[in-house]
């Protein structure tokens, strides 16, 4: 398969009920390092996330691929905010996308137990009913089960949101894992900290546009905007 | 008393007439799942056309009177009608015909308000994970197949206990289309009340056994069990 970036995306929007959740939004992602969205609540962090991985339908504009949108769309994954726990055993979540894949059963299950174990889920936990799991448990289980499609690009919406520091840091170690693989990761955080920590490039987000993109480097040094300025200092930004 | 006797010495007309219920119903059950679950499944997750108008039908269909199901299905397969060449009338089969329709309505329902919760959950990942239409409903049929079971066992109680659609095109004739419910109105009818309770009991333990199910499904369920 062919690689899917750089990925441009023009004048894109997505409208619900007649509100324009994003957009317009122009963008060019490269196909290297980490950006973090950020921005307040009900910015369209989430939206904007969403809209780029192409499970909310464009209302306008466009987003092109570096190959074929079907294509693009295998090669992505998505960790939810609220990560979906299937009425399944653990490893029978992680092993899903395999499943999907026509992978026979004894091998995915092999090879979810292998994530499972690499990102802390393993041993007693792995038959357990996922519904089961903690706060922190559910966001390993969403990501292993986003890891085991091997994604050149991974989503993920706030994955610390409910975490303590150390699962937070578990996360983290991971991700930063991930990333040093090659993996291209688009993450929205609330955490300053984190986004200091895992940014290569920051995009701040408000009233669903993309207010700034710029270098990690260069945001936190001096955002540009006088809303992300406030954003960081923490005042209410209208 | 003596209905008591007859159930403890397994007097052969009632169970005879037992197993002939058992066997009626869980046929008409066995069409009515294959029928109604995938078709509740769809509902869930395809936006099509008329979906609105069917599940309106669906539900509308729930509150057809049986008798007139009986009806239907009398008028459908009598001499006369469409299907009478195939000589179903006053046979098992007549009757399980028109169990099924009564009973995939309810057991459609049932199982889509279930589904549909599922698949408000699963929505976003199973897109995400590009599932095709036909891995989607599977994959709701089986994570749903709790909420499903209780749909079939709510169908079953329905059935198990329906006696005005299965006189009608049944016929209640003795050691061909007689079961629980008929028996019971023939025997009331003719007095013999120690038959009628005998059988009324087997009914009652069976619709108890049912309810049970039902709650302890959802009490699993709840737990995340399964
Ligand atoms: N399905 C939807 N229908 C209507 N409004 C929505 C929907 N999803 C989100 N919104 C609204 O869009 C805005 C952006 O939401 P979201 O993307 O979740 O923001 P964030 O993730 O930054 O908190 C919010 O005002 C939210 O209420
Ligand atoms: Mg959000």
């Amino acid at each position: 398969m062919s690689d899917l970036f750089p990925v441009s995306v023009r004048n894109a929007s997505v409208r619900r009920r007649g509100k324009v959740l994003v957009g317009p939004v122009d963008l060019q992602l490269g196909g290297q390092g980490t950006s973090i969205v950020i921005g307040p609540n009900g910015a369209g962090k989430t939206s904007l996330l969403k809209m780029l991985h192409g499970i909310l339908r464009l209302g306008g504009g466009q987003i092109s691929w570096a190959c074929p949108t079907e294509q693009a769309q295998r090669q992505q994954a998505f960790v939810f905010q609220t990560p979906v726990m299937m009425r399944r055993s653990v490893v029978e979540n992680i092993a899903y996308p395999l499943r999907l894949n026509k992978v026979a059963r004894q091998e995915a299950l092999a090879e979810a137990t292998i994530w499972a174990e690499r990102i802390g889920l393993g041993g007693d936990a792995l038959q357990r009913p996922a519904v089961l799991l903690s706060g922190g448990e559910r966001q390993k289980l969403a990501l292993a089960r986003a890891l085991i499609r091997k994604p050149r690009l991974l989503f993920l919406d706030e994955p610390c949101a409910s975490l303590d520091g150390r699962a937070t840091r578990e996360i983290e170690e991971i991700l930063t894992e991930v990333a040093a693989s090659g993996t291209r990761l688009i993450m929205s955080t609330h955490n300053m900290g984190q986004a200091q920590r895992l940014a290569d490039e920051v995009l701040f987000v408000l009233h669903g546009k993309v207010a700034e993109f710029s270098p990690a480097e260069a945001f936190f040094a001096g955002p540009q905007t006088d809303q992300a300025r406030a954003f960081l200092n923490g005042d209410i930004v209208e | 008393m003596q209905a008591a006797w007859l159930l403890v010495t397994l007097d052969a007309d009632l169970v005879e007439i037992t197993l002939r219920s058992l066997r009626v119903t869980l046929s008409a059950l066995a069409v009515a799942c294959l029928i109604a679950l995938p078709l509740a499944a769809l509902l869930a997750v395809r936006r099509f056309r008329m979906r609105r108008a069917t599940i309106a039908v669906l539900n509308a269909l729930m509150g057809l009177p049986p008798v007139v199901v009986g009806l239907v299905v009398y008028v459908m397969l009598s001499r006369a009608g469409p299907f009478g060449v195939l000589g179903l009338l006053f046979t098992p089969t007549a009757m399980i015909i028109a169990q099924v329709i009564i009973i995939v309505p309810l057991v459609a329902s049932i199982a889509h308000q279930s589904l549909r919760d599922l698949w408000s959950d699963y929505h976003d990942l199973l897109i995400s994970l590009n599932a095709t239409q036909f891995q989607r409903i599977c994959t709701l049929l089986w994570d749903g197949r709790r909420a499903l079971l209780t749909a079939a066992l709510a169908g079953f109680g329905r059935a198990i206990g329906e006696v005005g659609a299965i006189m009608i095109v049944g016929g209640n004739i003795d050691h061909a289309t007689r079961v629980l419910t008929t028996a019971i109105a023939l025997e009331t009818g003719k007095g013999d009340f120690a038959m009628a309770l005998g059988l009324g009991f087997v009914l009652i333990a069976l619709a108890v056994a049912v309810n049970l199910s039902i709650h302890w499904l959802g009490k699993t369920e709840s737990e995340g069990r399964w």
